[in-house]
């Protein structure tokens, strides 16, 4: 539980975001994170952020799910309760090899789903904070954590000049807390555009 | 410096001349001391391998088509920067239609009843099985159907090509864009539809079921079409590899080698599904008629190359081609291609050998020299296809989507 100062830039367009992703982290500030409505293709790189290791998890949970239908199947079927299928022999693997797929697919499926959650912080009643509402809509919005070192006034000039749109700064939780979103006010409460039909 | 018009290289050169030359020494060697032989074991290794590269050989370029028509189909356009290497490929089809042409009449004109058993009219006559078949498997019908599957293979694949030269000639409107993009999925859907009822049906059971006259098994042309469209994925992969290495193909990156290799990968692991498919059916039956396929081949001299072929053709890919870098790596793809199109020749070899030859096969100068033949006439085919047109299709109304193309 750490309240961080954030420096909020809001841009409208995908194509000035890349490069002022690009000038920011050139320019030395720490880039907290970029939210935006829809996945980019590129920006994981232009963020400098690596390749991510789920696929290794995934091919590991699979190992896990193929290892325990064997060893599961070949013990129950040749130790624990032996019995005589059609004249086959007790260790017959071609009819044990659906179960073994079917295994291999069940954990790393389920496996890698949960690990995403814990990677991307997601299940339910974790909240973190909104730093823009319209980042699901049509913004994208790129925040510039603040160290001690940061000059938060040459930072917001510095975003502004790069295409920011609108330009501010929030102390904010840095992390997840506990709570429910249908109990919060404060999202519905502060209406950021009027809709005229 | 862009390299826009092909001109083979002489390494290349050397290597497809260098093959021809042995391959065809082998084919003279093979056609006077086997094919004329007095000994019928002699001719019909002959026949057998011949009909074995053949096959594959034809059925691996015209996979090529198949892939070009499947991605037209879907709207993809990330294929379009490299898409004349397998138009290239595929412009090789015409010729080995001739050569199989050529194979099935010396096979059934001369009579060589130890590759189809289904010729020897008085064996069919004292056999239920066979005369029940009769009117599948019969040489009129054989060739009928043969002569149609090869004319819609070469004429639509042909039509294709044609329709991808236009993009060379000038910039499309939006309403012309529209009208060219219809007209390729139009021809494509009807790629696909024949390649539908051939390759994936009727014409793996006719040319290659059919040798073993008794046994069926309704997966057998998924299986042949699945080793045969991986193979000539591996094909593309190395052409794609060896043209940017010579410097060409300047706009396909290594997204685009990514996703050649994703399809390497997933249609390996498809191959080995139906593979297995086929097999558990038949081992959990165990019906005497069914199971005598696999018995040469899981107990008898076949063993090994039964084996060496899962190993190739599954652990192999499944196990190098899983991750992300090795996909995106030359080398790496080089090897994997190379080694798949070996692996499924194998399997090419271990579907036709044992119910021909039997259990006294030679994989001996024959055999590699046949494939040398084989392997020289497609690259020499698919190299002048390729110095015929420009390299890059470049008022193809798809073309940005490829050149933006990220995985």
């Amino acid at each position: 539980m750490t309240i961080k100062k954030f420096v909020v830039g809001s841009f409208d367009d995908e194509e000035v975001l890349f490069p002022a992703v690009k000038k920011v982290r050139k320019a030395g500030y720490k880039i907290h994170d970029v939210y935006t409505p829809f996945p980019i293709h590129g920006l994981d790189a232009a963020m400098g952020l690596r390749d991510t290791s789920l696929h290794t998890a995934g091919f590991i949970y699979g190992l896990t799910g193929l290892t325990t239908a064997l060893s599961f199947i070949s013990w129950v079927l040749t130790r624990d309760w032996i019995q005589n299928y059609g004249g086959k022999p007790h260790f017959s693997l071609p009819a044990w090899i659906p179960i073994m797929f079917e295994l291999t697919v069940l954990f790393s499926a389920v496996g890698m789903v949960l690990t995403f959650c814990y990677l991307c912080q997601l299940a339910p009643f974790v909240k973190k904070h909104h730093f823009h509402p319209r980042a699901t809509d049509d913004l994208f919005v790129m925040v510039i954590e603040c160290t001690s070192k940061t000059n938060v006034q040459e930072a917001e000039a510095f975003l502004a000049a790069a295409g920011a749109q609108e330009v501010n700064v929030q102390l904010a939780e840095a992390g997840w807390w506990l709570g429910r979103y249908d109990m919060e006010k404060k999202l519905f409460d502060n209406k950021t555009e009027t809709v005229t039909a | 410096m862009i390299k826009q018009q092909f001109e083979i290289p002489s390494g290349y050169k050397k290597w497809t001349y260098g093959l021809l030359a042995v391959g065809v020494v082998a084919f003279l060697a093979g056609f006077f001391f086997l094919g004329m032989s007095k000994d019928e074991h002699d001719q019909t290794r002959f026949w057998a391998v011949l009909l074995q590269n053949s096959l594959y050989f034809l059925m691996v370029c015209n996979a090529a088509m198949f892939f070009i028509c499947a991605l037209t189909l879907g709207h993809s356009g990330w294929q379009i920067t490299f898409r004349r290497v397998p138009e290239a490929i595929s412009a090789v089809v015409p010729v080995f239609s001739i050569v199989a042409l050529l194979v099935f009449i010396g096979i059934i004109m001369g009579h060589q009843h130890h590759i189809y058993h289904w010729i020897d009219k008085d064996a069919v006559a004292g056999d239920s099985i066979l005369t029940w078949k009769k009117g599948f498997l019969n040489p009129t019908f054989f060739f009928i159907w043969t002569i149609v599957t090869l004319g819609t293979w070469s004429l639509v694949g042909r039509k294709m090509r044609q329709l991808s030269r236009k993009a060379d000639e000038a910039r499309m409107g939006v309403e012309e864009s529209k009208s060219y993009i219809w007209n390729n999925t139009v021809w494509a859907a009807i790629f696909i539809v024949a390649f539908a009822l051939t390759t994936g049906s009727t014409v793996p059971w006719l040319w290659l079921m059919s040798i073993d006259a008794h046994w069926y098994s309704t997966m057998y042309s998924w299986y042949t079409f699945a080793s045969t469209f991986v193979s000539g994925l591996a094909l593309i992969a190395l052409y794609i590899v060896f043209l940017k290495n010579h410097g060409y193909l300047e706009y396909t990156t290594r997204e685009q080698l990514h996703d050649v290799g994703k399809f390497i990968f997933a249609f390996s692991i498809f191959w080995t599904y139906l593979w297995f498919s086929q097999f558990m059916l038949i081992w959990y039956a165990n019906i005497p008629e069914e199971t005598i396929y696999f018995k040469s081949r899981l107990q008898g001299a076949y063993r090994g190359i039964f084996w060496f072929n899962f190993i190739v053709n599954f652990v192999a890919p499944i196990l190098i081609l899983m991750t992300r870098g090795s996909k995106r790596n030359y080398a790496v793809m080089t090897f994997m291609s190379v080694l798949i199109i070996l692996g499924h020749w194998l399997d090419f070899y271990q579907m036709v050998m044992p119910g021909t030859v039997g259990d006294h096969f030679t994989l001996g100068w024959f055999e590699w020299g046949t494939l040398a033949l084989f392997l020289g006439m497609t690259m020499f085919f698919a190299g002048r296809a390729l110095t015929k047109a420009p390299m890059l299709p470049k008022y193809h109304p798809y073309l940005k989507e490829s050149l933006i193309h990220h995985t």
